[in-house]
């Protein structure tokens, strides 16, 4: 619709932010004929528009119909029923407006969460024959879902009930009420009839007993949402832009401000540095261009370090990084045919993040129409509720309560969104996993290293998991003193997690023995990949064999096949068992039966560790238990097939890995030295 | 926050949001103010560069004005730049009144070319305030095959969360400025110092609000010779912007019919 304008010349335009106003109510209320006349009462509408929207009332039949102007398909005005949002600008001597008009009927409530999510406050309209409905009060509660706690209510067709003060009074109680109970105090409570144009812009004798405000009296009451420049700051990854030599990360600022020289932390993953650099187009301006920006902005920044960052992550101050966590309890709004259950899969979106997960309970469906539960079931298409998450991993997020705009999210079914929410409580990482202090991990260690000194392996393993409440992660890579660890683990029935990571790059023979300990063990071994992306654009830079270039190559090589898929296969756990010796190299001399892995925010067992290469291969020929067919070739250490060769007689059994650097710094980082 | 740089600060949002979740984009360059604001913006997201086609679907009909236009910043601008023709007239549903049916030649040529280079999202410069089907929109709207927009099944959309997976055959309409302004476009044209077509300022007491085919497009009485004189005349005009567009005035549903149909 065209810009409208009252006669009163406004000069500073462009300062002025207009203030986004929604209506709802039921179907039939009566709230496209209250935009109507809202425009047309303060002499917003565009010349011609009157007369068309008569003539267009006349081919139907039907008296004047103000409906019209924002029932602008076809089948809206033929039906008489709005079906989808629209918008309409306005304009007071002291205001900018867009009213959003939210259609009434059951059917639209997608239609009237999409306009009511862009407003800055609401005007709730109710029949004054019909009174509060059951979709007054789903309105109402949406608008709390949605964080709108700027509103007013218009008691419209007072015509209709021969402008009785009792009559409105008695609705003005009960709808009082119920917002009340959701933390939303109207503004005011007009009575109107925008078909007679009482109450809109005057105060007309009929309903001269009104103390309050009109309409248009009560928009001025309501104000622009202000950007949360006050909150921590939040600032989604939206994408890492790598147009020239700059490696800008580019993203809105949700709340807080970023300025240069900021140490931030980018989440989940905890990786620190410092902002370099605010970058801005066109270059010229760039002198004028602010060393910090804040909440509302889209922005591109740059790092002191090169980071792996992606889209997803979230930047936060290194003083009030985001929760991190595993699980949430959320309120919802759900709006797919098939109902919300106990067992769903979702994928949450929260700032840019994809979050998968699935519906672990539903606390309570409620009904709207008493803000009574109506069981726990499952919650319907177009009803509300609170429902328990569990994710597929660690997740930043915050609760609605601390930050209205990260603590909410969509949630999407087969690419669709099906539904939104808030969080009104997090599951934090359960210790361990970053969340537990490196004191705390140090101490668990050091209480039961003298215990775990007297013991054999096996029982080794056995206190490990009575002393730890969480999950604990094997990673095997099918060497002899993994394959040793495996039997154990297998025959005493631990709960223990028994990973590897696939680089893509082992032996045939490697996989061979994985299919050969499934079989003679029983049990499937979850594998953990590189990511295709960061795989895909290692070999793009170094080329497919490009890791025997350099040092530094090869380390970019294990961390994009190893070490990052490590980080993935230790999520959520709080324990990490490795077959790592003390005898296996100079590198791993000090490595400890247990000790606190703070990187990982877990404690890490070698149950082997003071064992030797030949205890080893005596409980291997003892128990039967299958081992690499490298091993008779003089292979000894076996990692990636191009970068493991076999012995020569009298070398160290790590020799032949990565042979051609370096003896003292050959690590490929999964077990960091202290 | 400052007016302009809120709208703006929401369009960059938008335009990047689309280039990460979409798989081959184009800009739709219709040489107007609005297109031109938009890969403004779009040189803002992306620090310079358009990283995608800006294409024209020309009707062979536009002003001498714009084409030299046209030619003369898809250079200076650096455009990876894509010129696609439409059909003939007689390819057109021939029971669209005469305006439209011409109008309806772009949706045509716009569908052949999405065909053509396989893309499955086209950024639009359609903005609410212009016309009331488009108040309707989505900031990312899906088309069926065929381009059809099913207004009755729009999907919801909402906290900056957009439905980015169109389905087989079908693609997306991305909307980065649907929610600015003809006065808006205006003050950032000048805020940012924007080229313009000189056919929006005022000649002979006319000037054309809005650009489109030489033989559907008519200027309306206007003295306004400068953007500070546009925008002071907006600010107390009643016409509205697309009065001088023949194709939406034939029919109470005229312009709606060739929304659905694909017309942007």
């Amino acid at each position: 619709m065209n810009v409208l304008v009252s006669p009163q010349a406004i000069t500073n335009l462009q300062e002025r932010q207009a203030t986004r106003i929604v209506i709802v109510g039921d179907v039939d209320h009566g709230k496209s004929t209250l935009i109507g006349r809202l425009l047309y009462e303060t002499g917003s509408l565009p010349d011609g528009k009157f007369e068309s929207l008569k003539a267009m009332s006349a081919r139907r039949g039907m008296p004047f119909e103000w409906s019209f102007l924002l029932d602008a398909l076809q089948t809206e005005r033929d039906q008489g029923i709005t079906i989808d949002t629209s918008q309409i600008r306005f304009r007071t001597a002291l205001r900018d407006f867009v009213l959003i008009d939210a259609p009434g009927h059951i059917e639209f409530l997608r239609n009237m969460i999409t306009g009511a999510a862009q407003a800055d406050a609401a005007l709730l309209l109710i029949d004054a024959i019909e009174g509060v409905r059951e979709q007054t009060r789903r309105h109402g509660y949406l608008l709390h879902l949605l964080g709108i706690r700027q509103a007013a209510v218009v008691i419209n067709k007072m015509d209709k009930v021969g402008y009785s003060p009792e009559r409105y009074r008695e609705i003005a109680d009960e709808i009082g009420a119920y917002l009340g109970a959701l933390d939303i105090e109207p503004v005011a409570i007009v009575p109107i009839s925008a078909r007679e144009g009482d109450g809109i812009t005057v105060k007309t004798p009929a309903i001269g007993w009104h103390e309050g405000p009109t309409v248009a009296e009560a928009l001025d009451l309501f104000s622009v949402a202000p950007p949360l420049r006050d909150l921590d700051l939040r600032l989604p990854v939206q994408a890492v832009y790598k147009f020239d030599d700059r490696r800008i990360i580019a993203g809105r600022i949700e709340s807080g401000r970023i300025a240069v020289g900021d140490e931030i932390v980018v989440q989940p993953g905890n990786k620190v540095a410092r902002v370099k650099s605010i970058e801005s187009w066109p270059v010229a301006r760039e002198a004028l261009a602010p060393s910090s920006l804040e909440a509302g902005r889209s922005v591109g920044v740059t790092l002191d370090r090169e980071l792996f960052i992606e889209r997803g992550q979230i930047i936060a101050p290194v003083s009030a990084p985001s929760p991190i966590v595993n699980g949430l309890r959320a309120r919802v709004f759900w709006l797919h045919p098939t109902p919300l259950a106990a067992g769903t899969p979702v994928v949450l979106r929260s700032g840019t993040a994809e979050i998968r997960g699935h519906v672990s309970a539903i606390v309570e469906a409620l009904d709207p129409a008493d803000l009574q539960s109506a069981g726990v079931e499952a919650i319907g298409q177009n009803r509300i509720g609170e429902i328990d998450i569990v994710l597929a991993r660690p997740a930043a997020l915050d609760t609605f309560a601390n930050n209205p705009l990260t603590g909410r999210f969509a949630i999407e079914v087969e690419g669709r969104i099906a539904g939104g929410g808030i969080a009104v409580e997090l599951k934090p990482v359960a210790r361990g996993n970053r969340a537990r202090d490196a004191g705390e991990l140090q101490s668990l260690a050091a209480t039961l290293l003298p215990r775990l000194k007297e013991q054999t392996a096996a029982e080794r393993l056995a206190t490990l998991r009575q002393s730890i409440d969480g999950r604990i992660v094997f990673t095997t890579s099918f060497g002899i003193e993994d394959q040793a660890i495996l039997h154990m683990i297998a025959k005493i029935g631990l709960d223990i997690d028994v990973v590897t990571l696939d680089t893509g790059r082992l032996f045939p023979q490697t996989y061979d023995l994985w299919a050969e300990t499934e079989r003679h063990f029983g049990l499937r071994i979850k594998a953990f990949y590189p990511r295709h992306d960061q795989l895909e654009a290692l070999v793009e830079r170094q080329g497919i064999n490009g890791f025997y270039e350099s040092r530094e190559a090869r380390q970019a090589c294990c961390f994009v096949r190893k070490v990052e898929p490590l980080d993935r296969a230790l999520a959520n756990s709080e324990a990490w068992i490795t077959g790592l010796r003390a005898d296996q190299s100079a590198n791993r001399g000090d490595m400890a039966l247990i000790s606190a892995d703070k990187a990982h925010g877990l404690v890490k067992l070698s149950p082997l560790f003071d064992w030797s290469r030949d205890d080893v291969v005596a409980f291997i020929a003892a128990n039967g238990i299958p081992v690499n067919a490298l091993h008779d070739k003089g292979f000894a250490s076996i990692g990636c097939a191009p970068c493991t060769r076999a012995l020569r007689p009298g070398e160290p059994e790590r020799a032949g890995r990565w042979w051609w650097e370096d003896e003292t710094k050959k690590e490929c980082g999964l077990h960091p030295g202290r | 926050m400052e007016r302009l740089d809120e709208l703006e600060a929401q369009s960059i949002f938008i335009l990047r949001e689309a280039f990460a979740r979409l798989n081959k984009l184009a800009l739709l360059w219709s040489l107007g103010k609005d297109s031109n604001v938009m890969i403004w913006l779009a040189r803002k997201a992306f620090f310079g560069r358009v990283p995608f086609p800006a294409m024209h679907v020309d009707t062979g009909k536009k002003f001498p004005e714009m084409y030299a236009f046209r030619d003369r910043y898809a250079k200076e601008w650096g455009l990876d730049f894509i010129a696609e023709e439409c059909p003939p007239i007689d390819a057109v549903d021939p029971s669209l009144p005469p305006a439209a049916r011409s109008a309806a030649r772009k949706t045509e040529g716009l569908k052949r070319a999405l065909a053509k280079h396989g893309f499955d999202g086209v950024i639009a410069g359609i903005r609410r305030d212009e016309e009331p089907t488009r108040a309707k929109e989505r900031v990312f709207s899906p088309r069926g095959a065929e381009g059809i927009w099913d207004v009755r099944d729009q999907p919801p959309e909402f906290w900056n969360h957009f439905n980015a997976s169109p389905p087989p055959g079908a693609h997306l309409r991305i909307h980065p400025i649907l929610h600015w302004t003809e006065a808006d476009i205006w003050a950032y044209t000048r805020r940012e110092n924007i080229p313009i077509i000189p056919l929006y300022l005022s000649q002979n007491g006319k000037r054309y609000r809005s650009l489109g085919d030489m033989d559907i497009t008519f200027p309306v009485v206007s003295d306004a010779t400068s953007i500070d004189e546009i925008i002071a005349e907006l600010d107390s005009t009643k016409v509205p912007e697309r009065s001088g567009r023949a194709m939406d005035h034939e029919s109470e549903d005229a312009f709606e019919r060739l929304r659905t149909a694909g017309y942007l």
